[in-house]
């Protein structure tokens, strides 16, 4: 039971990191169908900053959670800059462009900021420092749920709540929706669709990089290709909740967490990554709209 | 003048700020030490500032392009019009088929070597061509293609013995016979969710070549495979270099000669009528599925084949040749080249593999330029190097025929 309830939230901290990548994508392509290639890699130059700054910090005496929080900021700042130029250079001029490239460009992207970090840093492991503290409330419980798995539940909890409020209470929020349903129709109500595209991509920036920094400060190290299957794993999550739906998103993340965590724990570890896109072509096969999405009906 | 002077200053701070944690700050926590790189911020606003230039300029001109596109009036550059010119085609055949036959007996094995690899890319490109270029199936896996013909030869030589000519066609029936069977559950996915999907195969493949040590010998890979024989004459390395040189030569001129053919086959038609618009081309009565499922596996083909070519030439294989990144380099290639066009990805291939070859000093920043090199070309010529050129039908009323004789 207790290896269960391990891996229970083992699944449930990993589901909820993949659900806030996963967000960034679902965002996108609700609005411009486009799935977002270099997400992963403004996760990994999330992740990367937050080291970066964290490291200066360190060896200028500072110590503590008060790293974790101006790492953090600075990591979401950051994030969002590199999320904005990249809508602005690689995806606004092919706005009207044939599907397949958009996607293109989304890869070449990809490739372009992973080895942009690695020329501009090292293509080794970087140790991250451990930043989260253990709270000695979790004591009794810490054979299943750490202080660390702690941190990123709640902020991760936290994040969706803001992000529903956001999307739903106020104005910018309405926008986007309206953005997604009808971009034509948005545009001509007042909506700017442009400045909405880039807001999209903005939080999906900020969320990627609060995934980036639970991340690494869990896991403890960083380099330059952590962004690849972290998107890739984000983007099945997505699909697997159906994409466009933020909803989804949060579920479909979950439930992967979950499979990856229990199918590891119960079968075999080295085949982690089999399992997620197994899982992947399974739910494309029999509800390729996703498990909360609805299935679009393409008109001619 | 102004205008543009001050866009362009505020683009380079910009830049200079979203590099400055990354390109200026480097952290050595095990040491405590943080270097301060500040020369590269002057590096940054130097090339943003240059390139918003470029950037600009080559938007403004793409807008008048676009414009004159829209006229009608049809813009064809000289190389275009050079290609249409039959004789010249011919004659430039000729005169790259010679170089290609003389080319290891002038230059020594070292060269020979690197030409295989370039030979083995155009091949690569040319299987990829045909789904993602015609069929306009985007296949990101697409090396576990390669990957599959290599272990097909790999494991059948180590277990059986069997020969290098006897495992190429069966390496690329192999490959062929594993692109339908992972074609069938993604018959029904559009574009994008093909694209993941694709993705995702490709990296089980890697995984499993890397567990499932009883069959594949895991991470170490399996080495000693033979090289290709000629009636078991033993050729040494120089000779066998040189043999494999020929052998990818033919294969090459193969591959050029059937995927041109099928490119205006009836199947060709319905591969691009089908990347054109899938609902319209159902409405004309093609089989989608039929269509899907060839194009992967002809595509596939290919690539199982220069897979047994390739453990061949290199006698040892491991599932660290078979990552991502080479379906990356793969794609770059079909995409600069320009989709769908053969002689444009026959181009690529040799530009993508022979400059880094050649420019070793800047070999590293090869996958960055290749990155770069993939959104500027979607963004300003997304038909890529040599366009593919549209079979076109023209009407001449027969006063003019008789006229013209």
């Amino acid at each position: 039971m207790d290896y269960f309830l391990e891996l229970f939230f083992g699944g449930l901290t990993r589901g909820s990191i993949y659900a806030l990548i996963a967000l960034g994508y679902t965002m996108v392509y609700g609005i411009i169908q486009l799935i977002n290639f270099a997400h992963g890699e403004i996760y990994m130059i999330g992740a990367f900053v937050a080291l970066i700054v964290a490291g200066v910090c360190t060896i200028y005496g500072m110590s503590g959670i008060s790293i974790l929080i101006l790492a953090g900021t600075i990591a979401v700042i950051y994030s969002c800059a590199y999320g904005y130029t990249l809508e602005k250079v690689a995806y606004r001029p092919l706005r009207n462009a044939p599907r397949l490239s958009p996607l293109i460009s989304a890869i070449g992207m990809s490739i372009f900021l992973q080895n942009y970090v690695l020329l501009a840093q090292t293509p080794d492991f970087l140790p991250f420092p451990h930043l989260i503290p253990d709270f000695e409330f979790m004591e009794p419980v810490a054979y299943i749920i750490g202080s660390p798995e702690l941190v990123i539940l709640v902020t991760t909890f936290v994040t969706m709540i803001l992000l529903t409020l956001l999307i739903k209470k106020t104005k910018v929020g309405k926008a986007m929706r309206a953005t997604q349903q009808d971009m034509d129709m948005a545009r001509l109500v007042g909506v700017n669709v442009d400045r909405v595209i880039s807001l999209t991509f903005v939080i999906g920036s900020a969320l990627a990089a609060i995934g980036g920094v639970l991340v690494a400060s869990y896991q403890g190290q960083v380099n330059f290709y952590i962004g690849f299957l972290a998107g890739v794993k984000a983007f099945t999550a997505a699909v697997l909740g159906g994409i466009g739906s933020i909803p989804g998103a949060v579920l479909g993340g979950l439930v992967l967490g979950w499979a990856e965590s229990f199918a590891a724990g119960y079968i075999s570890s080295d085949y982690e990554d089999v399992f997620t896109f197994g899982l992947l072509v399974l739910i494309l096969i029999l509800r390729p709209a996703g498990i909360l999405g609805k299935a679009r009906k393409q008109k001619v | 003048m102004v205008e543009n002077f001050k866009k362009s200053i505020v683009i380079s701070l910009w830049f200079v700020f979203l590099t400055f944690p990354l390109m200026v700050v480097r952290v050595n926590t095990m040491d405590q030490v943080v270097v301060w790189r500040w020369m590269n911020i002057l590096w940054v606003a130097l090339a943003s500032f240059v390139l918003s230039y470029i950037w600009r300029y080559m938007l403004e001109r793409q807008q008048v392009r676009k414009k004159v596109a829209d006229e009608g009036a049809e813009a064809r550059s000289k190389v275009a019009l050079l290609l249409e010119d039959m004789t010249f085609r011919y004659r430039a055949m000729g005169v790259l088929l010679v170089a290609a036959l003389v080319f290891p007996l002038v230059f020594d094995t070292y060269q020979s070597t690197i030409m295989i690899s370039a030979l083995i890319y155009v091949v690569l490109g040319l299987g990829l061509n045909i789904s993602v270029g015609l069929a306009g199936l985007l296949d990101l896996g697409y090396v576990a293609f390669f990957g599959v013909g290599a272990y097909t030869y790999a494991l059948l030589n180590h277990h059986f013995g069997l020969g290098f000519w006897t495992i190429l066609p069966i390496g690329g029936v192999f490959s062929c016979l594993f692109g339908v069977i992972l074609g069938f559950p993604i018959l029904r996915l559009r574009g994008d969710y093909l694209a993941i999907v694709t993705l995702g195969f490709g990296m089980i493949f890697k995984v499993i070549m890397e567990n499932w040590d009883s069959l594949s010998f895991g991470p170490s890979g399996i080495a000693g495979i033979d090289k290709p024989s000629l009636f078991g004459i033993d050729l040494g390395i120089e000779g066998s270099t040189i043999y494999i040189y020929y052998i990818m030569i033919a294969l090459v001129i193969f591959t050029i000669l059937v995927t041109n053919r099928l490119k205006n086959s009836r199947i060709g038609r319905a591969w691009i009528a089908m990347r054109e618009d899938e609902i319209a081309c159902v409405a004309m009565g093609i089989d989608i599925a039929r269509t899907k499922l060839s194009a992967y596996a002809l595509g596939a083909f290919w690539a199982g084949m220069v897979g047994v070519l390739f453990a061949s030439k290199t006698t040892f294989i491991n599932p660290a040749s078979f990552t991502f990144m080479e379906s990356a380099i793969i794609l770059s290639i079909v995409v600069l080249g320009g989709m769908g066009s053969i002689l444009g990805v026959i181009l690529g291939a040799f530009i993508l593999i022979l400059l880094p070859e050649y420019l070793r000093a800047f070999s590293e920043y090869r996958m960055l330029a290749f990155g770069a090199a993939m959104v500027i070309m979607m963004i300003f010529r997304p038909q890529g190097i040599i366009s593919n050129l549209r079979q076109t039908y023209e009407y001449k009323s027969s006063k003019e025929k008789t006229n013209n004789g």
